[in-house]
């Protein structure tokens, strides 16, 4: 499907990161960011496995009106664990800690991350974390909901709150180095000739994440921290009882959980705004519009927090003010979507898995954040708060999009992590499978939603049950859809075509390097000439592009600042 | 990369000896402030001292005042954040009012016998 | 990556290095200050909303023992500013007495915080079901710590704020609730910067540190500053609320 017909099939390379040094010890006290970034797709995939089973229960579950499967008790485990797993052990460190890990050094043409030891230290945090949580889910579960309000989390819930909450807490301490690590990494490390605007967007999207992981994460370790002491030792911060205010702690909670969905979804775009260049060969259309944009997802993001609070008691005028926010940050997402669309228009785009992943994306990104609207305008918000509504609409944000565009730089990014091909086929259709089976499971949801279904509910009225029935169905296809990639990845990783260094081609720093990279990275330390995304200068790439081709003005003249 | 030309600048210690009498006579000064009735305006007066000692602080035993520019874009982003948090929170609790017209908190005397763990 | 001499692999120049390390402790001082920030807001809405309470509470703290810790806090900052010229200018035997003299401090206010903190235990102030704000005054011969006149004011003050708020015990117990959540936070942060600062010392007696090379002296030197800027926030915060009564 690509150029491989042109010159002889490549090799495996003699030497890299893989093969480098060996033993179990070579691994788990390794700092190469490489390494670290496989380390870190174990136990994500490993989180993501059981959060996926949490979440097969409760379509199971749901199959029959009066729920026949688990007891209520059981069942508030079920859905809170389902998102606690999801939310904080898979989506948050997913495309960050592995790929971003990965690649963020490639990509600016270091060596390593600013502090390889402490990348290292915040993937041991993350396990003590998940050690804690995963030891509070057999040590009589969760039931709060994965947003812990308070006074339920704190003075009455009879389940393993204090464990959970302290694992959480630790896990935000990894989340915060890594966006550090980021952060710096991007501000020193760049290879000369890297300018500011020569950075691929993945990495723009990482910086613009990297600033919501330091400045919100904190909020949500002293608010957990609090929490926990009110239930240990009886602080009255969120206990009405002593003059405290349960609305506070979701002030405080929101204050990082709304911006966490920014964590999420922006690594998301970074990825789609690699892959879709590369599929279109075309310089992304108004590329600064879209560095920009993810800086100011990461800024208004912090600022629209309390409309998951409107039905809470709050202010009416306070709450004015932040739909109207909402309404705004609208605006820079659209100008993403716009101008990704805008990309493909003249260019020449062929269908490989990614590209799939990117085009499921557009379109659930767009109906997950369109959805998102009606939920932050207040009149509407008052009907389908706390409905199904809500449950699809995050949904189609964290799955579509988010785990889309995972999945997306995965296969992407496959050849060069591991220096061979997954098999093409087989992967268009756990593409195919995934979407379908995903609409199949979310888009009925929105239709309970507006009739009236109400999330968190162990029970619903018979006339809900053939839209509960179709989203079981769509469970278990959306459940093949990830056991297929998992199975042939890992198949792929040491059987698979060897992909040679740059299968694609794409323009980035990281395919200049072989597959899979050496542990130093770059034999010489690459200097940048060319701007990002440029097929059309690049007759490195062996590119029949025309020079000047595609819409006019999007070839840059290279800046004169090196 | 321009980032990376700039020379250490190294305060002497008579400026680090200037700067801590500073910091102890406005802390004598914000306690005798205290003592003093302002109404409203003890907290601003002690919150405005605060703040020039940790602005002497930062500025000259953190060297803000000779680092980088990218250092000052931190500081200020670490205010402008905290700010946030703190205004736009407090903007719910200053408008926040119930159907009867009530404004936070909503009950102002709660029985005595209510214990810590309600 | 491997190390050549003071020189981290991933790094091309010296420069560079010490560049990244101060950028990345103050990018880190700015999680801290969001950190605080959360327990912050917290303070600010009750002590708006119970303002009797957190008056009342404010006043059972001893001035003395708060005022004497920020002095002794503020030179501690001092010291360390003064390690961090000695290394700038390779003066290794000061960088020693410096950084000995920033623990000392250090330890100082340790016992202090500990006075303070036993006195509060002894006097049921501390969050939970055991809290009375009520106890010295009801039960003086278990105070005894308290000489008469101070006791007599107390009883006087407690009595004034139960007029103005009824529900003085549960608001009073907000007010300690931020008084032990932050002097807490605080505290656990010296002593962290203490555990960095013995580091620092076992450096430096090995000669480590000189002009070339003082990176960690000054990063540890910024996270102390830090630890010290909270501090002169929280007394004039916690200490000195409606102190002219």
């Amino acid at each position: 499907m690509r150029t491989e017909a042109t010159g002889p099939a490549p090799e495996m390379p003699e030497k890299h990161y893989l093969n480098a040094t060996y033993g179990i010890r070579s691994w788990l006290l390794t700092t190469d960011h490489k390494r670290i970034a496989l380390l870190y797709l174990a136990s994500v995939t490993f989180f993501f496995f059981i959060g996926g089973f949490f979440a097969m229960m409760i379509r199971l579950h749901l199959l029959t009106p009066n729920g026949y499967l688990l007891t209520p008790d059981l069942y508030n485990r079920m859905f809170t664990m389902h998102g606690v797993t999801m939310v904080f052990f898979f989506l948050i460190p997913s495309i960050p800690a592995i790929l971003g890990n990965f690649l963020i050094p490639l990509m600016v043409g270091a060596k390593d991350l600013a502090f390889p030891k402490i990348n290292l230290l915040s993937w041991y945090i993350y396990v003590v974390g998940g050690l804690f949580t995963l030891w509070s889910m057999v040590n009589g579960g969760l039931d709060t909901g994965w947003t812990f309000y308070t006074p339920f989390s704190t003075l009455y819930s009879n389940s393993a709150v204090a464990p959970a909450v302290v694992g959480v807490f630790i896990t935000g301490f990894s989340s915060i180095l890594t966006g550090l690590n980021f952060l710096v990494t991007v501000h020193t490390m760049r290879a000369p000739g890297m300018t500011w605007f020569r950075l691929p967007l993945f990495v723009w999207a990482h910086y613009a994440t990297s600033i919501v992981m330091i400045l919100g994460t904190p909020v949500i370790a002293i608010t957990l921290g609090l929490a926990a002491m009110e239930r240990v030792f009886g602080l009255g911060f969120f206990n009405p009882a002593m003059g405290g205010d349960p609305i506070l702690f979701q002030h405080l909670f929101w204050f990082y959980s709304h911006p966490a969905v920014y964590i999420m979804i922006l690594p998301a775009m970074g990825v789609i705004s690699e892959l879709i260049p590369t599929f279109a060969r075309k310089r992304l259309f108004g590329y600064h519009f879209v560095a920009a944009a993810s800086l100011a997802i990461a800024v208004i993001g912090f600022v629209v927090w309390t409309h998951h609070m409107f039905l809470t008691g709050q202010s009416t005028y306070a709450a004015v003010a932040f739909s109207f926010l909402t309404f705004i940050v609208a605006i820079p997402s659209a100008i993403k979507t716009f101008n990704w669309t805008a990309t493909l228009f003249g260019g020449s785009i062929s269908f490989d898995t990614p590209m799939l992943y990117a085009f499921g994306f557009l379109g659930l990104f767009m109906i997950g954040g369109l959805t998102g609207l009606f939920l932050g305008a207040l009149g509407v918000d008052i009907n389908i708060h706390d409905t199904y509504f809500v449950v699809a609409h995050f949904h189609y944000i964290m799955v579509g999009g988010a785990v889309m565009g995972y999945l997306g730089g995965l296969h992407f990014w496959w050849p060069k992590i591991t220096g061979r091909m997954y098999p093409e086929w087989l992967a268009r259709i756990a593409a195919f499978i995934l979407f379908i089976g995903f609409n199949f499971t979310f888009f009925p949801q929105f239709i309970l939603g507006i009739m009236g279904m109400p999330r968190r509910y162990h029970t619903y009225p018979p006339e809900f049950q053939i839209y509960n029935v179709m989203s079981t169905a769509g469970a278990s296809i959306l459940a093949i859809g990830y056991l297929l990639p998992m199975v042939y990845l890992t198949w792929a990783a040491f059987y698979g075509k060897v992909a040679g260094d740059n299968p694609w081609p794409a323009t980035g720093l990281e395919w200049k390097t072989q597959s899979p990279p050496l542990t130093e990275n770059f034999e010489v330390t690459p200097v940048v000439t060319w701007e990002a995304y440029d097929f059309h200068n690049r007759p490195d790439l062996g590119l029949d592009v025309p020079a000047g081709k595609g819409s006019p003005g999007v070839v840059a003249p290279a800046h004169g600042d090196d | 990369m321009s980032e990376h030309e700039h020379t250490e600048h190294i305060v002497s210690p008579g400026m680090y000896l200037a700067i801590i009498t500073t910091l102890l006579i406005l802390t004598g000064l914000t306690v005798g402030a205290a003592f003093v009735n302002l109404g409203r305006f003890n907290i601003a007066v002690a919150l405005l001292i605060a703040t020039v000692k940790a602005t002497l602080v930062v500025l000259i035993f953190m060297h803000a005042k000779y680092a980088p520019e990218r250092t000052k874009l931190v500081i200020i982003a670490g205010i402008f954040w905290l700010a946030l948090l703190l205004f736009m929170t407090l903007s719910d609790y200053a408008s926040r009012v119930d159907y009867r017209g009530v404004r936070y908190p909503m009950t102002q005397i709660i029985s005595h016998t209510l214990g810590n763990r309600g | 990556m491997h190390r050549t001499g003071a020189l981290y692999g991933q790094f091309k120049t010296l420069e560079q290095q010490k560049d990244t390390a101060t950028l990345g402790m103050w990018i880190f001082l700015v999680t801290e200050v969001m950190f605080f920030g959360g327990i912050m807001l917290a303070y600010t809405i009750n002590r708006h909303t119970y303002f009797h309470a957190f008056a009342m509470g404010s006043n059972t703290l001893s001035l003395g023992l708060g005022g004497f810790n920020t002095v002794v806090l503020l030179a501690s900052s001092f010291t360390m500013a003064m390690a961090v010229w000695s290394a700038q200018t390779s003066k290794k035997g000061l960088i020693t007495l410096f950084l000995s003299l920033t623990i000392f401090l250090g330890f100082v206010f340790f016992g202090v915080k500990y006075v303070e903190y036993a006195q509060k235990f002894h006097h049921h102030l501390v969050p939970g079901k055991t809290f009375d704000i009520f106890y010295c005054v009801r039960n003086p011969a278990k105070c005894s710590d308290i000489d008469a006149a101070d006791m007599a004011k107390e009883k006087e003050e407690i009595e004034a704020a139960v007029q103005a708020d009824p529900d003085l015990n549960a608001h009073a117990q907000l007010y300690y609730s931020a008084y032990f959540g932050m002097t807490g936070l605080h505290a656990l942060h010296m002593v962290i910067g203490a555990g960095l600062l013995f580091w620092l010392l076992k450096e430096s007696v090995a000669g480590r540190f000189n002009a070339e090379w003082n990176n960690p002296v000054d990063i540890v030197g910024l996270y102390w500053h830090f630890v010290d800027i909270v501090w002169i926030y929280l007394f004039p915060l916690l200490y000195l609320i409606d102190r002219h009564k």
